[in-house]
């Protein structure tokens, strides 16, 4: 890298020399003039009015104030579980049956990662497709109903799991049996993301209907692709806790077929990891290119990532599974084989989202092979930091992910706090930290305010960074040296703290960090809604536009039909013949109450 | 469709590093002999007990530095829950669970498993260093599972 040792050799890189404008600030290139809708309407002047915003800013809004509230509630445990890795106990503090690590756990687990993300995510979506297509959503109703039955889901779902009735953690495997109103909140939930995706293809619908011929804005058509690919996916999900779990703890069913709920738990298992990346993907390709200033790198092959989750998630989820018995190694490898072409879409978006990244720094001055990197603002806007740092998270839990999905090195890592450590990286940071990062400019949006403190919330995102980076590598390090997850590891007897003891601390330290930032993030968002001045004018929308020209995509890249229909035929293929033969074997056990 | 020529690039880098993973992986299987659990039978919990091999939990040789390591699994322990065998032999644990779903976890070796109600697994790991492994539970199995746990000794 010698370019970045001269003074001011401004060399071009080879991306930048073969970019056009790529190292011109400025408008002025030629394939800007000749863009999608999204630009056209941006030079109509359209982006700035937000009425179409006005008649579903309600439901999004209360959507937003649900998730924050399981963010609450679900990381309270955070810090306790992570002193726990450190031999400190302060569950014996606690009254009553809040004092049981697995009640806890399961808080934590529901709470963060089913009912945060979900209506995290019916919110976001919902504002993107209203934004990308530029018109409310069909049904306003619908709109409400896609809140109202989570917030009922999570009522229903967290009595009997605060009452210690339903302590089964949020993988809730069978033959432990909870209570019914768990399974049926959590089927609420669910619904609640059906409803939302529903109102979206009404309102995609409606728009073809007024635009006849015209693409789908990007933004529109990555959510629904998002939306498509959750509602195939989490039919194995639905299927269990309709067919067997609720009916099970109603009585209905006196007995249950373990490995075929336990199966049709990571059908859904995996791809649900999607739900979760996806949203994350619609900001980082269609809206942060812009709030640094620069332009989508591809369209087409931001389209062809998203869609390729559609075939790719599915057919995965056994790689959750193998270290289980019932299901042989041949299903284990097709899952491994597939596992590992899942990956390709991310590998593309490291590229794109990068490429776009460094145009909007070189548009803002920045330089060298590298440098460009320090031209973005990491240490100015809190939206922007946290995204960056959600990605570079990101990075390291993608490769601790291929790690674990590579069968035999499995055993190696398999339930051991190492998961954990994995699983923090994606959804605790690549998502929960981009969520956060989104909030900072949305919810003040939609809110008509201005956000409180930005500086504190430069730090906010800072902090979750730090945290999670000391915790995660505590976590991966202490499941290496034999700790396993989910377990109340002070009080067990083969715990090893001597030997634990470096990895411990990195876990017990980098949850106290967390547990201050995740605060800050509730307290900043509080007070923007009930304390912060209201804003003066209509803010901005950041929207990318692509940087190089769409001259010809492929039909397929604005439709979906075909790929359902590839997604249908390689899924049936992958998963068809263990769920037929684990539902043929394996024989029906009672359920349990052990806790 | 327009591919841009650096991105035609990353995308054969990205092909050629996955797929030298996936050769990774064939070869610890093949070279390495590395086996992750497969279907290999079936026992109900409630007549596990009754039921060959399941009717004598314990450590049996099965071959000239070949034992098997029958086991059963419960809410909150093993059965046996202290195994010896000499080293240098090659163990096979068979395993499986009278009520909930457990685990079984050696660390420092291949052998990690999900023990079910209703399936038999198994592992077969070879132990040259004699000295005690603690073995334990590693899928929450209620409130006692960090208690549930047990010990392999392997004699000189
Ligand atoms: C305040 C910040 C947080 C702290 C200190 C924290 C800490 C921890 C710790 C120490 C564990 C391990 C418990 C064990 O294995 O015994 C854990 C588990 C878990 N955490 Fe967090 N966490 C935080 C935020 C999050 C977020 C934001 C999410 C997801 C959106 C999340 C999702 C989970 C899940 C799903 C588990 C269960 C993992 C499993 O099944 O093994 N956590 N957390
Ligand atoms: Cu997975
Ligand atoms: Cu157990």
């Amino acid at each position: 890298m010698s370019a970045e040792t001269g003074p001011a050799t401004v060399r071009p890189t080879r991306l930048s020399r073969h970019l056009p404008g790529g190292l011109r600030p400025g408008p002025g290139a030629a394939p800007e003039q000749v863009q999608g809708e999204g630009a056209e309407r941006a030079e109509r002047g359209e982006a700035g009015g937000l009425s179409h915003l006005d008649q579903d800013r309600g439901h999004i809004m209360a959507n937003f104030l649900l998730s924050f509230l399981a963010l609450l509630l679900g990381g309270l445990y955070g810090p306790l579980q992570a002193l726990d890795k450190m031999g400190i106990n302060l569950y014996p503090y606690l009254p009553g049956v809040y004092g049981s690590y697995y009640l806890g756990l399961t808080l934590h687990g529901v709470g963060l990662a089913l009912l945060f993300t979900f209506t995290f995510i019916i919110g976001f979506l919902s504002f993107a497709i209203v934004h990308g297509l530029r018109r409310p959503l069909a049904s306003r109703r619908l709109g409400w109903a896609a809140f109202l039955t989570p917030l009922a889901g999570t009522i229903l779902a967290l009595v009997p799991l605060l009452r210690n009735d339903a302590t089964v953690l949020w993988t809730f495997y069978a033959p432990l049996r909870a209570h019914p109103g768990f399974y049926a909140g959590l089927v609420l939930a669910v619904t609640g993301t059906y409803l939302a995706a529903l109102n979206g293809y009404l309102t995609w619908r409606a728009w073809k209907r007024e635009h006849p011929d015209q693409r789908t804005p990007l933004m529109a058509f990555a959510s629904l692709t998002t939306w498509t690919m959750w509602v195939l996916a989490s039919l194995g999900l639905a299927y269990a806790l309709v067919m067997y779990l609720l009916p099970w703890s109603l009585d209905e069913q006196a007995e249950i077929n373990q490995l075929l709920t336990r199966s049709l738990f990571w059908f859904t298992g995996h791809p649900v990891v999607y739900f979760w990346l996806m949203p994350v993907y619609v900001s980082w390709y269609t809206m942060l290119p812009a709030q640094v200033g620069g332009r989508l790198f591809s369209e087409s092959l931001a389209r062809l990532v998203f869609l390729l989750f559609l075939p790719l998630s599915i057919p995965t989820g056994l790689h959750h599974m193998f270290s289980d018995p019932g299901i042989t190694h041949q299903a284990k490898l097709v899952h491994t084989v597939i596992t590992f072409g899942v990956v390709f879409p991310s590998l593309l978006t490291a590229f794109t989202v990068v490429a776009s990244l460094e145009d909007g720094a070189r548009r803002s001055g920045g330089k060298g092979w590298v440098r460009w990197i320090l031209a973005l603002p990491w240490f100015t806007n809190p939206s922007v930091a946290g995204q960056l740092l959600a990605m570079l998270l990101f990075a390291g839990g993608g490769i601790t992910g291929l790690i674990n999905a590579s069968y035999t090195m499995n055993l190696v890592v398999h339930n051991s706090l190492w998961v954990a450590g994995h699983l923090h990286f994606q959804v605790g940071t690549a998502s929960t930290l981009t969520f956060m990062a989104v909030a900072y400019w949305l919810v003040p949006l939609l809110a008509r305010r201005k956000l409180w403190r930005p500086r504190l919330a430069l730090v906010q995102v800072w902090l979750w960074f730090l945290g999670m980076a000391v915790m995660g590598r505590g976590m991966h390090w202490m499941g290496l040296a034999g700790a396993p997850r989910r377990t109340f590891l002070s009080m067990a007897r083969y715990a090893d703290f001597e030997t634990w003891w470096t990895a411990g601390l990195l876990t017990g330290l980098g949850g106290l960090v967390l547990a201050v930032s995740g605060a800050m993030f509730l307290w900043i968002m509080a007070a923007t809604l009930l304390r912060s001045e209201r804003a003066a004018e209509v803010p901005e929308v950041p929207e990318a536009r692509p940087l190089l020209p769409v001259k010809h995509m492929p039909r397929v890249l604005d439709r979906l039909t075909p790929w359902v229909v590839v997604t249908v035929i390689l899924t049936a293929i992958a998963w068809l013949p263990t769920l037929v033969q684990v539902a043929r074997n394996n024989p029906l056990v009672p359920g349990w109450r052990l806790w | 469709m327009d591919i841009d020529r650096l991105e035609r690039f990353w995308i054969m880098i990205s092909i050629a590093v996955l797929a030298a993973l996936m050769l990774a992986i064939v070869y610890s299987v093949r070279g390495f002999g590395v086996e992750v659990p497969t279907d290999v039978g079936q026992v109900d919990p409630r007549t596990a007990r009754e039921t060959e091999p399941f009717n004598q939990p314990g450590v049996r040789q099965v071959g000239p530095g070949h034992y098997e390591v029958v086991m059963l699994a419960e809410a909150w322990r093993f059965e046996p829950s202290e195994v010896r065998v000499p080293a240098g032999s090659t163990v096979t644990f068979r395993l499986t669970s009278l009520d909930v779903i457990h685990g079984f976890r050696i660390p420092n070796t291949n052998v990690n498993l999900m023990v079910q109600p209703g399936q038999v697994v198994e592992a077969t790991h070879r132990f040259n260093e004699p000295g005690t492994y603690h073995l334990f539970c590693h899928e929450y199995c209620g409130a006692g599972h960090h208690i549930m746990d047990g010990m392999l000794i392997v004699e000189r």
